[in-house]
């Protein structure tokens, strides 16, 4: 299997294409920072929405319950489905009971998580994905690259060309207006005979058993109140305690994603609508497992932002198919090995741990600090390559000793000059689309010293 | 079902999981009262929406018939604006909302803030309608107006509602190369119109 260095230097031989893309999520991340600078208490709302994902977590058993008891006495269907494959049955015998063989599905990463879609194909049903971005990516048969912008990765040439093939507008018509449209009016025929639909959650509120979905299109309500049946799935994170809490969240939530204020549409579905089936399905796959990791449960606390991918400076020059798990970037690289360490084992390492990601998080969960930990981790179950166990062990040796480390500084300026095949060469990484500047005459402890000296 | 047990198996194992209880600790977070219509009517804008302000009701009608195709079925429970009103729509399937031209809804909270208004489902008469609508126009009077999301859930915390959906502006992607396109799935225009002579408490 390829890894994700690998994988990035694949994305990195377009330049122009990593430079658009490098720029494309700086923008949006910069639009963030306006949004969030705009309220003189957004690092307040940070902090009590951190607190509240803390409480939720420390009491989630109970929580979990009350959502329960409450959904229940709202007329919905409750369903427990401890990993994936539970989760992709229950969709499958919900619409079997029913004889329904086509549906149409609103943004949810967690059913990305399960392969849902591929599941229910197997099983002769047909699955549309209706956020635009994520129905793109369908008809590209690829993943989405990141959770919030599902084709951040795609040109409007290439989007255009997919339209042409599958929706049929004109040969290298590319215009975004007239691309929406044509796949407005393809989707509005599927919301119009689509029997069940089936969404992701955002929010679930304990106190209440209603949950809520945020999105821009409407899709997710155009499917739900057209459907006979509303399938919600989530993961057992998305618990909040109060339906006030919801103002905080909503705050937090577009503005980091996107630097709107708001998504354009915020719907709570507390019972289903008259003479509809309602089916929610609580799936913890690992999460239980992550929420007994100390270092890593606050990882549960990520309400989906995807801030931390658009600001990472490894994901927008490595894209989020490098990443190759459903939630790429900083965030997705602490998810990942919890769910299979082998597997993902690259990914912790995809970080210059700059911290950039901690700064930015609306929940604020150590990114930067787990990635760390989980290096730690990986390297003592042996589950990373001789290179990089070696490369860690001699930097902590470096690091635990002061003097070592400058002579190792001093010896590998001196070195880069005499001798540049010994690190230019094609078994050093660091080389692969990298120049490396020409080494200092002194180290910054040298010239910090002579600074001092020159002043005493 | 098969997975009848997975849920105590979750549940002892988030019990075994969960670190040890905190209590929540939240600071208030105070908001200014000042100018919130106008406040409204920008941060509207900047999510697409179109603000406009009225005497009356009557001159909502006029505004109607000179902006609106007239052919489209335009719907609307205000009694005022009996000309459009479809009283049965509540019952009616959904499906044939299909070709709803404009829907003209009363919404009874709006948040400066954000440019978002609260319509909770029997404001929105059907739960597809506001969606499914090629135009929305949301009527507002002046004390619907509350600095921020905040305050919007202190009013609704209690209320008992079985749907409803705060609303910003238009139906919008940006899921093309980041370029902003109006009317994704829902309506291509969405117009917020603040009727001065009309009183909140009324309906609440
Ligand atoms: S970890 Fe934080 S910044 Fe990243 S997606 Fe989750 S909430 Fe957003």
């Amino acid at each position: 299997m390829k890894d994700h260095s690998r994988l990035s230097e694949v994305f990195n031989e377009d330049e122009q294409r990593v430079n658009w893309h490098d720029e494309t999520l700086w923008w949006i991340r910069q639009k963030r920072d306006k949004a969030a600078n705009m309220l003189p208490e957004w690092e307040l709302l940070r902090e009590n929405a951190s607190q509240i994902k803390h409480h939720t977590l420390s009491n989630l058993a109970n929580y979990l319950e009350q959502f329960e008891s409450k959904a229940l006495a709202n007329g919905i269907t409750v369903h427990w489905a401890a990993n994936a494959v539970e989760h992709n049955e229950i969709v499958l015998s919900i619409l079997n009971r029913n004889g329904i063989d086509q549906i149409v599905k609103s943004k949810s990463m967690l059913t990305e998580e399960c392969h849902l879609n591929a599941f229910l194909e197997s099983n002769g049903v047909g699955v549309v994905d209706s956020d635009l971005g994520e129905r793109i990516v369908q008809l590209a048969e690829e993943p989405p690259s990141h959770i919030v912008l599902p084709c951040i990765h795609k040109k409007k040439e290439e989007i255009g060309e997919l339209f042409h093939k599958h929706l049929g507008t004109a040969h290298g018509e590319a215009d975004p207006q007239v691309l929406t449209e044509a796949a407005r009016q393809d989707l509005r025929s599927v919301f119009l005979t689509r029997r069940a639909a089936l969404t992701g959650v955002n929010f679930a509120v304990a106190e209440t058993g209603e949950i809520v979905i945020c999105t821009n299109e409407g899709n997710a309500d155009m499917g739900v109140h057209l459907a006979d049946i509303h399938i919600a799935s989530m993961g057992i994170e998305k618990i909040i305690p109060k339906r006030k809490d919801l103002g905080i969240f909503l705050r937090l939530l577009a503005r980091s994603a996107t630097g709107q204020p708001i998504t354009t549409y915020s719907s709570h579905f507390k019972t289903p609508r008259l003479g509809q089936e309602m089916h929610m399905i609580l799936v913890d796959n690992g999460r239980s497992r992550q929420l007994g990791r100390e270092e890593f449960r606050n990882s549960l606390k990520c309400i989906r932002c995807g801030a931390c991918m658009n600001t990472c400076p490894v994901y927008r020059r490595s894209g989020g198919h490098s990443y190759q798990y459903t939630i790429s970037g900083p965030i997705g690289s602490i998810l990942a090995p919890n769910l299979d360490m082998q597997k993902h084992a690259d990914l912790p390492f995809a970080s210059t741990l700059c911290g950039s990601c901690t700064n930015v998080c609306p929940v604020k969960i150590d990114i930067h600090n787990q990635l760390y930990q989980w290096r730690q981790v990986l390297v003592a179950a042996g589950k990373t390559t001789a290179t990089k166990r070696w490369g860690m062990k001699i930097a902590s040796t470096l690091f635990a000793y002061p003097a070592l480390f400058g002579a190792a500084g001093k010896l590998g300026r001196s070195l880069m000059k005499i001798t540049p095949y010994l690190f230019k060469n094609r078994l050093n990484p660091w080389y692969h689309q990298r120049e490396m500047p020409a080494p200092p005459e002194q180290s910054f402890r040298e010239w910090y010293k002579k600074q001092r000296n020159n002043k005493d | 079902m098969t997975m009848a047990n997975s849920r105590s198996k979750i549940l002892e194992a988030v019990k075994l999981s969960q670190p040890a209880f905190s209590e929540i600790i939240t600071a208030n977070i105070p908001q200014s009262k000042e100018n919130l219509p106008a406040k409204f009517a920008g941060a509207s804008t900047n999510v697409g929406g179109k603000f406009i302000q009225l005497n009356t009701l009557e001159e909502l009608k006029s505004y109607i018939a000179e902006n609106f195709k007239r052919t489209g079925i335009i719907l609307s429970d205000i009694v005022e604006l009996s000309d459009f009103s479809v009283l049965e729509i509540k019952e009616m399937d959904p499906h044939s909302l299909a070709n709803v031209e404009l829907a003209i809804l009363r919404a009874n909270l709006a948040v400066a803030e954000n440019g978002t208004c609260w319509l909770p489902e029997e404001n929105a008469i059907q739960r597809v309608l506001p969606f499914i609508t090629q135009h929305l126009i949301v009527v507002v009077s002046n004390d619907a107006f509350v600095p921020s999301m905040h305050q919007a859930y202190e009013i609704i915390d209690q209320d008992i509602y079985g749907y409803g959906v705060f609303i910003a502006g238009p139906s919008k992607t940006a899921d093309i190369e980041q370029s902003l396109v109006l009317g994704a799935h829902g309506p291509r225009s969405m117009t917020i119109c603040l009727i001065q002579e009309l009183n909140n408490k009324e309906k609440r």
